[in-house]
């Protein structure tokens, strides 16, 4: 793949023009704050909980290579087909080969991050077969050609009239309304008739279980249902890193992640898949198989801190609890994962030559560290991409790239000054004095000053005044 | 908004009340807010305590530490270490910069000879109003005309330090005093170091959002106790020509305790 | 892809033993909080009453012998036309010895989908299935569909009718997953279904029945 430097910069510049997006998004992430804090009202019960959650996850990675080994024995053992995908490439092709064996030229699928990170939609349409998403959010960004801004809710930087519109020119015979029930009812006619002619349905896998070899889905609409049962063939996709121990280390996440991620105390469903159609059963498919997925995360896992990155359950949290992805909402990061777990896990895969800024894209400000459901360092994380993007002989990929010797003097000229006190006395005196002259136009002042006065330096710094009032140095 | 527990401060708890402590007073305050620092020291000194200034202090280190240069970071970092001998709480009155030597010295110095010195700083660091509240339980007097203010809670005291109510509380002592709170009082201001001048747009955006929020208080002056959060909420409200003022808690509880 | 699947596992198991994580090493879970999750016998069914309401599901109250009857009652209420029903399981058979003359027509699921997907999709109003209770902690009902209870049936049709005992109330999944040994055999789909289908999707507005049932009706038989 040709690297070229992804431009969150500029991606957000566009998004922060745009009035309406603003306001979509800050009402929307705002509204799941309070929604979830309410779902966390006890304290006690969301410490607990939460630190229950992560020591299944951290267990799970612990042991993470022989739980793959005894999940692929049971699934395959209950007749689920396994096939594994270094890269997205060979993941593609593993489902190309699933839809041409089975004759299928159209798929409908459920909600699946893997397979974003896949771009298999466009890989399949390549291939003339038809790929219908079946969330509603999903097929909204489907109708209209455009990526998830979340993963949880993929169309939320659309208002109603924005969808309304949407319909009324994509879909056939469809009049304009503003009624989502009307909308939505909409859908259900033009999916159910996918559903129940598709060759293959797929979705992604929430939690899979090494004890029992059984994929479990979480999810509100039924459209995982439907994708997992009409169609013949189902297609399941997952990171190597979905995987748990036990059986009843399901209900911790199963108990963490909808509040986490919508503030609901379970969704609507959830489905525990443990094999294909058994002989005398009447529905399911007759065939499944599951991709489970490399795509750099067995680089992650060699590095002790960055290997916590691992943890995630996708619940979205972090997304709605960050002061930046709530400003320029998800789009502007390019890529399927946005916000706080974007940031630091995007560049692991892609490599900081790419994606050595999106680190930066953050104040540091520690709110999706304290949300987080498996308490994912995200923010420790963060500070160490930002490391490795300027230094050589780093673990990940493309270490050193962001390196730059005006910004490397720049650092080694500002800690010899204020490592040696006499240095720093001298300077900060003059600066305190003088540092008011200093244009606005000066690099970093010119960004500062783009929203604010310049910082006015006081004239005399506290070293002096404590020397003058007498106060003892030691 | 969030009521959520904090989860990466290093909680709470408190000590035997000290005869004396060591001033940890950070570079931003030293060049933008040294009278900031200063009331810092005389309210500890109002509490009877001895106050040490160590004169070879200069920052904490978070700037290169935040950007990559961690390099740079410890040998700033390290040239901090000696300058508290004695068995002291170093007062800082930052969060954010008391967070840095609390919650990263011992990571910044993982492997290297210095880590059990290190430990030994982080594990007595406390932030100022946290200090006031927990350790000297002080008891305010206000001396000062009606005002109505409010409080913005930097992101690093609150989550890295776990200060919560402190600040609020010390605030709530002053008769004359009218907190409103921020509806998102928890929400970062968009300074982040040097995310202001990385993202400007973005910053701008979030500080905008703020303003905005303390503007609908109604209040005159918007108190703090970071001054990385200071100088951008006040430097946009300037720029925007907002008339709300913005002071460290520092200096404002200085200021209404002492009849200026 | 045999290539990849080695050259996954090796590189996982090299870079873990490489860190002196012995698997062994990783403590297992307290599930203590999840213990915790306890109700008195008698608010179990209020409060599960109470979630699933908020997310729109609707309740009938009835008996072990009059059931049949309720159902059939609530469907006629509602003017509904035919009902889904599985006439091999014992449920379904009482059902229909005891569904009598004329009402709402009896739609037996007793074919492969295959053979039946136009009717199922298009030509029934409502589904019935059993349930193996319920739990109070989510407001959840758990179901295991069987090759006599198929899966579509609380799916597809526009309203499903579950029958809940009031006696098979449970506290928490974690609980019902340790007492029933669940991991001991899964059937090929274990379900837990908390209310009717529903999205938020456009704009977090709340709307029912986007893909499954718009409504659910459990019917509490005591």
């Amino acid at each position: 793949m040709a690297v070229e430097n992804v431009n969150f910069a500029a991606a957000s510049r566009k998004a922060l023009q745009d009035p309406q997006l603003r306001a979509n998004f800050r009402r929307a992430m705002d509204g799941l704050v309070t929604k979830r804090a309410a779902q966390f009202a006890d304290a006690k019960e969301w410490n607990g909980v939460r630190t229950l959650a992560a020591s299944v996850r951290t267990r799970a990675l612990a042991k993470l290579p022989e739980l793959l080994e005894q999940l692929e024995a049971n699934l395959t053992r209950n007749g689920i087909q396994v096939h594994w995908a270094s890269t997205t490439d060979e993941a593609n092709a593993i489902v190309l080969d699933i839809m041409r064996r089975n004759g299928a030229t159209l798929a409908v699928k459920g909600k699946s991050m893997v397979s974003e990170e896949m771009h298999l939609n466009a890989f399949l349409e390549e291939h003339d077969i038809e790929v219908v998403e079946a969330d509603l959010g999903e097929y909204i960004v489907q109708l209209d050609r455009e990526m998830p801004s979340h993963i949880i809710m993929p169309a939320i930087h659309k208002n109603t009239k924005q969808i309304a519109q949407l319909f009324r020119e994509k879909i056939k015979d469809a009049k304009y309304t503003e009624d989502v029930g009307e909308l939505t009812d909409l859908a259900r006619r033009v999916l159910r008739r996918k559903f129940a002619t598709a060759g293959v349905g797929m979705s992604g896998v929430n939690v899979a279980v090494a004890e029992t070899g059984t994929l479990c889905l979480v999810e509100n609409e039924g459209n995982g249902r439907m994708c997992t049962t009409v169609p013949p063939v189902h297609i399941a996709f997952m990171g190597i890193e979905k995987v748990v121990e036990k059986l009843e280390d399901v209900a911790p996440i199963l108990s963490i992640l909808p509040r986490s991620a919508t503030a609901q105390p379970i969704t609507t469903y959830f489905n525990m898949i443990s094999s294909p159609r058994k002989p005398g059963e009447k529905d399911g498919p007759r065939e499944i198989h599951v991709v489970i997925l490399d795509n750099g995360r067995s680089s992650i896992y060699e590095d002790e801190e960055l290997r916590n990155t691992l943890r995630c359950i996708r619940c979205g949290a972090c997304m709605n609890h960050c002061p930046v992805y709530t400003q320029v909402g998800g789009h502007a990061y390019q890529a399927p994962y946005p916000g706080p777990i974007g940031k630091i896990l995007i560049p692991q895969i892609e490599g900081l030559e790419r994606r050595g800024e999106m680190p930066h894209a953050c104040t540091m400000c520690n709110a999706c560290v304290e949300i987080c459901p498996v308490k994912i360092p995200i923010v420790e994380i963060m500070g160490r991409l930002r490391t490795e993007a300027v230094k050589k002989g780093g673990h990940v990929k493309g270490a050193g790239a962001r390196a730059s010797a005006r910004e490397d003097a720049a650092w080694k000229g500002w800690a010899a000054m204020y490592s040696s006190p006499l240095a720093y006395r001298m300077a900060s005196a003059l600066m305190a004095k003088l540092g008011n002259a200093a244009p606005a136009s000066l690099p970093l002042l010119k960004e500062w000053t783009s929203a604010r006065v310049k910082p006015r330096f006081a004239g005399r710094t506290l070293h002096e005044m404590a020397r003058k009032k007498g106060i003892p140095d030691a | 908004m969030s009521t959520a527990p904090a989860t990466t401060g290093t909680g709470t708890g408190t000590i035997p009340r000290p005869d004396t402590v060591y001033y940890f007073g950070t570079c931003l305050v030293d060049l933008f807010y040294p009278d900031a620092g200063m009331a810092g020291i005389e309210l500890l000194q109002a509490q009877g305590l001895r106050v040490v200034f160590p004169q070879g202090q200069s920052c904490c280190g978070q700037p290169a530490y935040n950007c990559g240069h961690r390099d740079e970071s410890r040998k700033v970092a390290r040239a901090q270490l000696d300058l508290f001998p004695e068995d002291w709480p170093i007062v800082v009155p930052s969060g954010s910069c008391a967070g840095m030597m609390k919650t990263h010295y011992p990571d910044l110095f993982k492997g290297d000879p210095d880590r059990a010195k290190a430990e030994k700083v982080a594990g007595r660091v406390w932030e100022l109003t946290q200090f006031l509240v927990q350790v000297l339980d002080v008891k305010l007097e206000d001396k000062g005309e009606p005002v109505r203010v409010t409080w913005h809670a930097s992101c690093h005291s609150q989550r890295e330090m776990g200060v919560r109510d402190e600040p609020k509380a010390l605030l709530r002592q002053l008769g004359n005093v009218e907190l409103v709170e921020l509806t998102r009082e928890r929400e970062c201001c968009g300074f982040g170091g040097t995310f202001a001048v990385r993202h400007p747009e973005i910053s701008a955006a979030m500080v905008g959002d703020k303003m905005s929020d303390i503007e609908g208080t109604g209040a005159s002056t918007v108190v703090s106790g970071d001054c990385g959060c200071l100088l951008n909420i006040t430097g946009a409200l300037e720029a925007a020509g907002k008339p709300v003022r913005g002071t460290h808690i520092a200096e404002f509880l200085k200021e209404r305790t002492s009849g200026r | 892809m045999p290539d990849a699947r080695n050259s996954i596992l090796s590189r996982l198991r090299a870079s873990r033993d490489a860190n002196g994580i012995a698997p062994q090493a990783a403590p297992p879970s307290d599930f203590t909080p999840l213990a915790e999750k306890k109700w008195d016998p008698a608010e179990r069914l209020d409060r599960i009453r109470r979630l699933m309401e908020a997310v729109h599901t609707e309740f009938l109250e009835t008996t072990e012998a009059e059931w049949p009857a309720a159902v059939r009652g609530f469907l006629e209420k509602e003017g509904l036309n035919s009902l889904l029903y599985a006439p091999a399981t014992e449920a379904g058979a009482r059902l229909a010895a005891e569904w009598g003359e004329g009402g709402p027509e009896l739609v037996p699921y007793d074919r492969p989908v295959e053979e039946f997907k136009e009717r199922l999709f298009d030509g029934v109003d409502a589904g019935v299935t059993t349930t193996l209770g319920a739990i109070a902690d989510t407001g959840s009902l758990m179901l295991w569909p069987s090759a006599d209870e198929p899966r579509l049936m609380s799916l597809v049709p526009p309203m499903h009718l579950a029958l809940l005992k009031a006696d098979a109330l449970y506290d928490s999944f974690w609980q019902v997953l340790r007492e029933k040994r669940w991991a001991d055999g899964l059937p090929t789909n274990a379900l837990l279904i908390s209310g009717p289908s529903k999205t938020a999707d456009i704009e977090q507005t709340l709307a029912y029945g986007v893909h499954g049932p718009k409504r659910l009706v459990v019917v509490v038989v005591r």
